[in-house]
């Protein structure tokens, strides 16, 4: 038996699977014990431990009566057991909030299921759902476009057919063309995702659908290749590789946003609320195009020609004002017509 | 873990649910092998018992069978402590299997796996419904809800009972974090961040916080049942309304290389080659925020001009000057 359960998470069990025996009649040793999460010889622990309960007052009884001979559970007297005990409150909360989540996914077609479930699973939860009301979850997909993306996907990967992407990579500023072989609708970080083996990479990507520019369904079957597995999308969506270009930047106080909205590879807190961060990445375009944005409020502390490229292109944009107000002397706004 | 505990609780539980007169603790002691004959010592371990099983949910009552009783005695009611009947069609199952899977590893997910077993203890099925599945779903669609922010567990746990917290807090753009007391009325999730919204006592007035941006523990301040929530607080829309202060939406003309500026053409609400510079488009786009979109602006180094309004020209010329200083 595992040491980290405690005595109540084992009642918790044991007051389950009494109903869950009784509500399917007969049910055999190996499914009970994968349905909870134990290895048979718990199970069986589990099962000795109810048919031995004994109450002895006012008269000595014993409430529970089963017997799992053959492989097969069966509770033939249970009191009043027999009914699983009601959601408690975080269990109630952490459905509902997950479901009502669901109702904001993009392309989910089972609509009228959800809103059946989330009533229904309301009534039975009663005063424990109160408090999931004051649980929300957006998801960002309420630009018409992503829905249809969303839609046309989940359609795309129930017909196995592979998709012509235009996608938008920011980092490069590029409208790149690409075939994918869908492979799932990703929801991760309040953004829909496809996931799909890009025949142009030959990887497993992720696009966001609010990043692309048009899509369409081909006549081609989507045949993802073997080694084309599945993002484990709970450790997080981007995993630098050890090949990246570590970059070293040193943001002020109202540059701390870059630390929260790019995974780090490691923050160190300096003076007047400035934080130093080293980011890992393939590609340092986008880092340029990041130092631009922030102005004085991020540098580029390295590598060496991040740092000269930053400059050279600051300078070179500067040039061209310094040009149009030369030519233009002052307003050229003047000359805008709306 | 104590197997003698778990047995004494159990028969402890079926007692209870078994009677319907109020059983005093004395009662109880008689009747639930494992309790101990000297006095002191039951009543620590079943007050320890008592609490136990109401963490775990079990409406535990207490009350007298009649007005002259001296003891209180316990019970626990069959109604109210069973999960109603509960019947669900195909696609409504399997619709919760896929519920099931959005907390995953994340903080709620043993509640998740929790309320799961007691679904499928009520004879409910589904594919899906088993948690420790890694397989991919069988839908093609993973929704995922992450908790990466410590703060999240403590402010639930306050949200939940109603219980008044202070924490250190780095608002943007602020160097030195500060102490805050919070009534939190509700979490929310936005673009993938936890916000907790409700009353800040310090500044006496209806506040938004984002959970990555506390720093250190978050600790109560008050017991449970503390908080008020008002009615009609959405924290939703309190949430919403912080995150995007409402602009008003103005034009701007940009001159932009040909074949260059893609993120800004996506947005635009017209593009035409620029007669008076060969090679350049002129690009008019909509915008709300001048600091946001000149620091956009900015982002595309020399393949982007901006030519009006002047205050936005002047904000992106700033941004660039700031990347020599």
């Amino acid at each position: 038996m595992s040491a980290s359960v405690t005595s109540t998470e084992r009642l918790q069990r044991l007051l389950a699977l009494v109903p869950y025996v009784m509500s399917r009649k007969s049910v055999g040793l190996a499914e009970t014990a994968a349905a909870f999460r134990v290895s048979e010889r718990e199970l069986v622990d589990d099962l000795n431990l109810l048919w031995c309960v004994e109450l002895r007052a006012p008269d000595p009884y014993c409430p529970i009566d089963l017997s799992y001979e053959g492989g097969e559970i069966v509770v033939s007297q249970a009191e009043s057991m027999g009914r699983p005990l009601r959601l408690a409150v975080d269990e109630a909360s952490a459905l509902l909030v997950a479901l009502r989540m669901l109702a904001e996914v993009p392309g989910l077609e089972d609509r009228s299921a959800l809103s059946r479930l989330i009533a229904k699973l309301e009534t039975a939860a009663g005063e424990a759902a109160a408090v999931s009301a004051q649980v929300a979850v957006q998801v960002d997909a309420h630009d018409r476009r992503a829905e249809g993306y969303a839609a046309q996907i989940r359609a795309a990967l129930a017909a196995r057919r592979r998709l012509h992407l235009r996608y938008y990579v920011p980092g490069r500023d590029e409208a790149t063309e690409r075939d994918v072989d869908p492979m799932r609708l990703l929801v991760v970080e309040g953004r829909p995702y496809l996931e799909g083996w890009c025949l142009r990479a030959e990887g497993v990507r992720l696009f966001r659908l609010d990043r692309v520019l048009s899509l369409d369904t081909l006549d081609v079957p989507a045949a993802p290749p073997p080694e084309a597995l599945p993002v484990d999308v709970d450790q997080g969506l981007f995993r630098p590789s050890p090949d990246d270009v570590p970059v070293v930047l040193e943001l002020s106080a109202a540059g701390r946003w870059v630390a929260e909205y790019y995974p780090c590879e490691s923050i160190a807190d300096l003076e007047d609320g400035r934080l130093r961060v080293v980011l890992r990445t393939p590609d340092t375009g986008w880092v340029r195009r990041l130092a631009l944005r922030l102005g004085e409020d991020g540098r580029v502390i390295s590598p060496p020609s991040l740092v000269t490229g930053v400059r050279e292109t600051a300078t070179a944009a500067l040039a061209n004002y310094v040009v149009l107000s030369a030519g233009t002397r002052g307003s050229p706004a003047e000359t805008v017509t709306r | 873990m104590s197997k003698r505990k778990t047995e004494r609780l159990l028969g402890l539980v079926v007692c209870l649910l078994s009677t319907r007169r109020y059983l005093t603790a004395e009662q109880i002691r008689q009747a639930v092998p494992g309790y101990p004959e000297q006095a002191d010592l039951f009543k620590r371990m079943f007050e320890r018992d008592k609490e136990d099983l109401r963490e775990l949910g079990v409406p535990l009552e207490t009350g007298l069978n009649h007005p002259f009783d001296e003891d209180p005695g316990y019970r626990i009611r069959q109604q109210a402590y069973e999960l109603p009947e509960l019947r669900l069609e195909a696609d409504e199952a399997a619709v919760l299997g896929l519920a099931a899977r959005v907390w995953r590893r994340a903080e709620l997910a043993g509640a998740a796996a929790g309320a799961l077993l007691k679904l499928r203890a009520a004879g409910i099925d589904a594919a899906g419904l088993d948690t420790s599945d890694e397989r991919p779903a069988p839908q093609g669609i993973e929704p995922r809800l992450g908790t990466p922010e410590p703060a999240f567990g403590p402010m639930w746990e306050a949200v939940r009972d109603r219980r008044p917290v202070t924490f250190s807090y780095r608002a943007a753009g602020r160097s030195d974090p500060q102490r805050r007391e919070l009534e939190p009325w509700g979490v929310v999730n936005r673009h993938g961040r936890w916000y907790v919204a409700g009353w800040d006592r310090g500044r006496n007035a209806t506040r938004v916080f984002r959970l990555g941006r506390i720093a250190g523990p978050v600790k109560f301040c008050g017991p449970p049942g503390r908080v008020t929530v008002p009615a009609g607080a959405d924290v939703r829309e309190l949430v919403r309304d912080w995150d995007s202060a409402p602009a008003q939406e103005r034009t701007a003309l940009l001159r932009v290389r040909a074949g260059a500026g893609v993120g800004l053409r996506r947005h635009a609400v017209s593009v035409h080659p620029d007669d008076t510079e060969p090679g350049w488009d002129q690009v008019t786009t909509r915008f709300a925020d001048v600091g946001w979109f000149a620091d956009y602006a900015a982002s595309f180094g020399p393949d982007a001009i901006v030519l009006d309004p002047p205050d936005l020209r002047e904000a992106v010329i700033r941004r660039l000057k700031g990347v020599l200083a």
